[in-house]
């Protein structure tokens, strides 16, 4: 159960984080788990958690227009 | 003596007199439709009259497709356009390019419970076929004016409440005879492109007529066809349109749509610290099981400890001996004895015992077979006898069997 291969932390969008911090609570909790592996939860779990609330504190509303050709515009 | 007019002369003078008077170039005629013909051109030709009076009017193709509703004879109408006169048969008419039904809002009242009529008949508005909204939505598309309140009220809401997300907006006209056409596109063009996550539908308060084009049956059908879901936010809280009906979600008003269809950031902030102390209590948890686990297999060590064990043989033992008492000498002895037979009859049996007494085995040198049977041994046969001392090399010089014995009298 190797974290190493996960999105580094700037481009994982608030839901995935959200959903990956509720799973490694989940986890957790089972106490299906040794304790390195516990260790290695929580540390993740924790930076997921630190990464939501930076996404919210830093969040700004963008506003764009959908064109005819589907192409976006500000 | 005046001028003499031609007829075409005269036609068109009235004509120039009656299209430069401001008032018959825009005006609204109420009355009741008579004589209603749609014309394969697609022109509508029709008569307006009241108790005493009528007048003509035509409604060109290009006016006729826009409008809501197709007049019928009898209907009570408000009709808009321009007074001119139609030279070929010296005849003035209005030139219409609107048509309203005068009863107002109860014509519209069962129109609008027509259609309702029909789309919960075929169930669109079925409750199986709602769909939950996204529990994060990062695009939200927004079906609306851009110039009008709607928007900013859905902007300042979706600014407090979720600014992680990104607003998709899909401007539409939301009213006059163009606005159905326009909204479909709209919405078309958020699905076509797959622009957004959830789909507001909106327009802020206005008259039964304002909110029309949200009642319309093409449109409500465009709705019901998104694939994103969609929340319906039109006029106030009291106004109840057809797109109300058949979005995912019915909100009473713009605003209010923006709400419905996102998470309040402040809420998700109190999670996520939330979840960050289930972490560390899952943590805590996580060693005191383990300390506790240790702590168990330590006790059910010392529980199973051979130590221990032994030291209640012992004393089982120790309880044992002291009640059988002098029993145990005679039991011993009884054993004793049995075991002295058995070790007697396993002596017997054993084939050293029986060498020893001077019975000999006899095998087959070439194949160590033990010969029992006279027949195995014929004439020549080189045989191995074991005694108790060693071996014997032999070979068969006759061999009898005791039926021969039996028959030969010794």
């Amino acid at each position: 159960m190797s974290n190493t291969n996960e999105l580094p932390f700037d481009e994982l969008s608030f839901e995935a984080a959200y959903t990956e911090l509720q799973a490694v609570i989940e986890k957790l909790e089972s106490g299906e788990l040794s304790l390195d592996e516990s260790v290695n939860l929580y540390e993740r779990g924790r930076l997921l958690s630190l990464h939501c609330q930076s996404l919210l504190d830093n969040a700004e509303l963008r506003i764009k227009q959908v064109n005819q050709d589907g192409s976006l515009s500000d | 003596m005046s001028d003499i007019f031609s007829v075409e002369g005269i036609n068109a003078y009235i004509r120039n007199l009656l299209e430069h008077d401001a008032p018959l170039q825009d005006i609204w005629v109420r009355g009741e439709v008579s004589n209603m013909k749609r014309a394969a051109s697609g022109h509508w030709y029709f008569t307006i009259k009241d108790s005493r009076s009528q007048l003509k009017c035509v409604m060109f193709r290009s006016h006729a497709e826009r409008q809501h509703i197709q007049p019928n004879d009898g209907e009570a109408v408000r009709v808009h356009g321009k007074i001119s006169v139609y030279e070929q048969r010296g005849e003035y008419q209005l030139y219409a390019d609107e048509l309203q039904l005068a009863g107002g809002i109860g014509d519209l009242y069962q129109r609008f419970e027509a259609v309702k009529r029909q789309l919960e008949a075929e169930g669109l508005f079925d409750r199986e076929r709602k769909r939950p909204l996204p529990e994060f939505p990062l695009r939200i598309g927004v079906v609306t004016s851009p110039d009008a309140a709607a928007f900013r009220d859905i902007q300042n809401v979706l600014t407090r409440r979720f600014p992680l997300a990104t607003v998709i907006l899909s401007p539409t006209l939301v009213q006059g005879n163009d606005a159905p056409t326009s909204i479909i596109k709209a919405i078309q063009r958020l699905n076509q492109f797959q622009a957004a996550d959830v789909m507001l539908i909106s327009r802020g308060g206005g008259s039964i007529e304002d909110l029309w084009a949200f009642n319309d049956e093409q449109v409500a059908r465009t709705i019901a066809m998104s694939v994103i879901p969609t929340v319906s936010g039109v006029g106030h809280e009291t106004d109840f349109t057809i797109a109300d009906f058949i979005a995912d979600v019915r909100a009473p008003t713009p605003s209010a749509a923006a709400e419905l269809a996102t998470p309040n950031i402040a809420d998700l902030k109190i999670d996520i610290d939330y979840l960050a102390g289930e972490l560390s209590n899952q943590l805590k948890k996580s060693f005191a099981d383990k300390t506790a686990l240790l702590e168990n297999a330590n006790q059910t060590l010392r529980h199973t400890s051979p130590e221990r064990t032994l030291h209640e043989y012992r004393q089982r033992i120790d309880d044992i001996s002291e009640r059988i008492g002098n029993q145990q000498g005679r039991f011993l002895s009884l054993l004793r004895e049995r075991l002295a037979g058995q070790m007697k009859a396993l002596h017997a049996a054993n084939p050293d015992a029986l060498l020893q007494r001077g019975y000999a085995i006899v095998t087959s040198s070439d194949d160590g077979k033990i010969i029992t049977d006279v027949a195995d041994a014929p004439t020549g046969t080189r045989l191995t006898i074991r005694l108790k001392s060693g071996e014997l090399k032999a070979r068969t010089e006759d061999a009898q069997s005791h039926e021969q014995y039996k028959r030969t009298p010794f």
